[in-house]
């Protein structure tokens, strides 16, 4: 049974300084409310993961909540740079960032391991390229069947997954349709989770090619309306691409992002 | 419909064209986001109404009736034959070398096919432009059968040594995927805005096969980072049709 809070109450109980926090949803169902909501609660040095560090990233880092990021592609989707990413990496502002960088199979296969209660997880990924070289948690592995050279990535456990869906039921049970990414792994992966939902149900009706997350792997369900927005959430709203594109100009100069952040301030959740 | 000259097309379309006259009836096809995109779903619209296009969100066959803006538009699931978790995408549809051609696009690229998306400058700690990464392209370029590259060409993509190896090309020439036991073929074409070039069956070195119409050998050599090989019998593009212009014109106005 998950408890049903509020995202303020969610994010105040499950999320906290130094913590290694996963917001995951690719593309679709990006849980950008409670990115905002870690912000206003002012939390400092997170380690960040996320295979796609868009715009709810960009957001955390500019404002100086993150230590470190782990991750496999951190752009602004058919838009183009994170300027609050690159400026952290490049400039150390608001604060320096730390990096770790993997490709997504090496992403998608580490919440795998730490889904599957494993310590590592192999594929044949990263040959050749210069990856290994400057993230330590991607190394070679022998087959001990077949002796082929293969590579080794680490479990990630985060701390805490948050995760955006459709719909929950009162007991917590959560529905998830459309493209469902790596949430599952993602949530069966942390330590706790918080799922923020679009709406709470009385019973979940079945939906093609849904997924559902039994209550009793979630620690918390937060109703929040419109809470994946500027991405989408199938059967509710559209992904908002103009927000997308005005983004490429806020987060580009540290001005207009302080203007930006201190509105976000202002607004309780 | 006809409100385009025939004659009159831009540099940036005959890329698009051509790069979507490279992909078969038939094939499947893992598709980056950008040119590679525009390129996959004309060639569906025109030659190739049975291309399985492949996205890395776990749409598999999806058929947007619009130009997606990010790999994982809600479009691109309703349409999709199926639809997949990440992993699976990678460890069930990828790895196994089940796809055709992967479809990728490059910050930069050195002579033997090796791409760069990760830094601009030698330091990896210390970037001049720290650029989005990896995503899903090396393994797209280790395990797809082939790899088609479409990119502008000039001299700050086609560089003489990629700062970074995000993906693998040739490495150093021809035998360096069999001696990594790289299972695909790796990068068998190039597609720029001024010509397309092929791998040399002896050396694995991209070497330009053909010329777009209009365009100046001395151009494309000024805008190649490295001495650029020609092929003996260098060949012209033929000109986008006037069916592929429309459609292709249809396609971007539909994504706007």
């Amino acid at each position: 049974m998950a408890d049903l809070l509020s995202l303020e109450e969610a994010v105040a109980r499950l999320v906290h300084d130094g913590d290694t926090v996963a917001l995951e949803g690719f593309t679709h169902l990006i849980p950008v409310a409670a990115g905002q909501e870690i912000i206003r609660q002012g939390r400092r040095g997170l380690t960040l993961v996320r295979m796609t560090p868009d715009i709810v990233y960009d957001q955390l880092i500019g404002a100086g909540c993150a230590s470190k990021l782990i991750f496999s592609w951190g752009g602004n989707p058919g838009v183009g740079s994170l300027h609050r990413f690159r400026d952290a990496v490049q400039h150390d502002w608001p604060v320096p960032l730390e990096i770790e960088e993997h490709s997504h199979a090496g992403m998608a296969n580490r919440y795998v391991a730490g889904a599957s209660g494993l310590p590592f997880a192999v594929l044949r990924g990263y040959t050749g390229t210069d990856l290994p070289a400057q993230t330590d948690t991607i190394k070679p592995i022998t087959c001990p069947f077949t002796g082929e050279q293969l590579t080794a990535v680490p479990a990630l456990n985060p701390d805490v997954t948050i995760i955006h869906a459709q719909r929950a039921d009162h007991a917590g049970n959560v529905q998830i349709w459309g493209i469902t990414g790596v949430q599952k792994e993602a949530v069966l992966a942390a330590k706790r989770s918080l799922v923020t939902v679009e709406e709470i149900v009385d019973v979940l009706e079945p939906r093609p090619g849904a997924i559902v997350l039994p209550a009793w792997v979630v620690t918390a369900v937060a109703e929040v309306p419109g809470g994946a927005s500027p991405s989408y959430a199938a059967g509710y709203y559209e992904r908002d691409n103009d927000a997308y594109q005005a983004w490429d100009r806020i987060g580009r100069d540290r001005g207009e992002f302080t203007k930006w952040l201190n509105d976000l301030m202002a607004v309780t959740a | 419909m006809n409100e385009y000259s025939v004659n009159e097309y831009t540099a940036d379309e005959m890329m698009s064209v051509a790069a979507a006259r490279a992909l078969g009836d038939g094939m499947s096809c893992f598709v980056g986001i950008g040119l590679p995109s525009k390129a996959a779903n004309l060639a569906r619209r025109s030659h190739a109404p049975n291309l399985t296009l492949i996205y890395e969100s776990g749409c598999i066959g999806a058929k947007p009736s619009r130009l997606p803006l990010s790999i994982g538009d809600g479009e691109l699931a309703e349409t999709a034959d199926s639809v997949i978790s990440v992993p699976e995408v990678f460890n069930y549809w990828l790895q196994p070398g089940r796809i055709d051609v992967g479809f990728l696009g490059a910050a930069q690229l050195d002579r033997f096919g090796n791409i760069n998306t990760t830094v601009i400058g030698s330091d990896y700690r210390d970037p001049k432009v720290r650029l989005p990464g990896a995503g899903g392209a090396p393994e797209i370029a280790a395990s797809c059968r082939q790899v088609f590259v479409v990119l502008r060409q000039n001299t700050r993509a086609f560089v003489e040594k990629v700062d970074f190896v995000t993906s693998f090309g040739h490495g150093t020439g021809k035998g360096d995927r069999e001696r990594l036991g790289l299972p695909g073929q790796g990068p068998t074409l190039v597609v720029t805005d001024l010509g397309l070039l092929r791998p040399d069956p002896e050396t694995a070195e991209f070497t330009l096969t053909e010329l777009h119409p209009g365009v100046e050998l001395d151009q494309v050599v000024a805008a190649t980072g490295w001495k650029l090989k020609v092929a003996e019998d260098l060949k012209v593009t033929p000109a986008p049709t006037e069916q592929e212009l429309t459609l292709l014109r249809d396609l971007e106005k539909a994504s706007v």
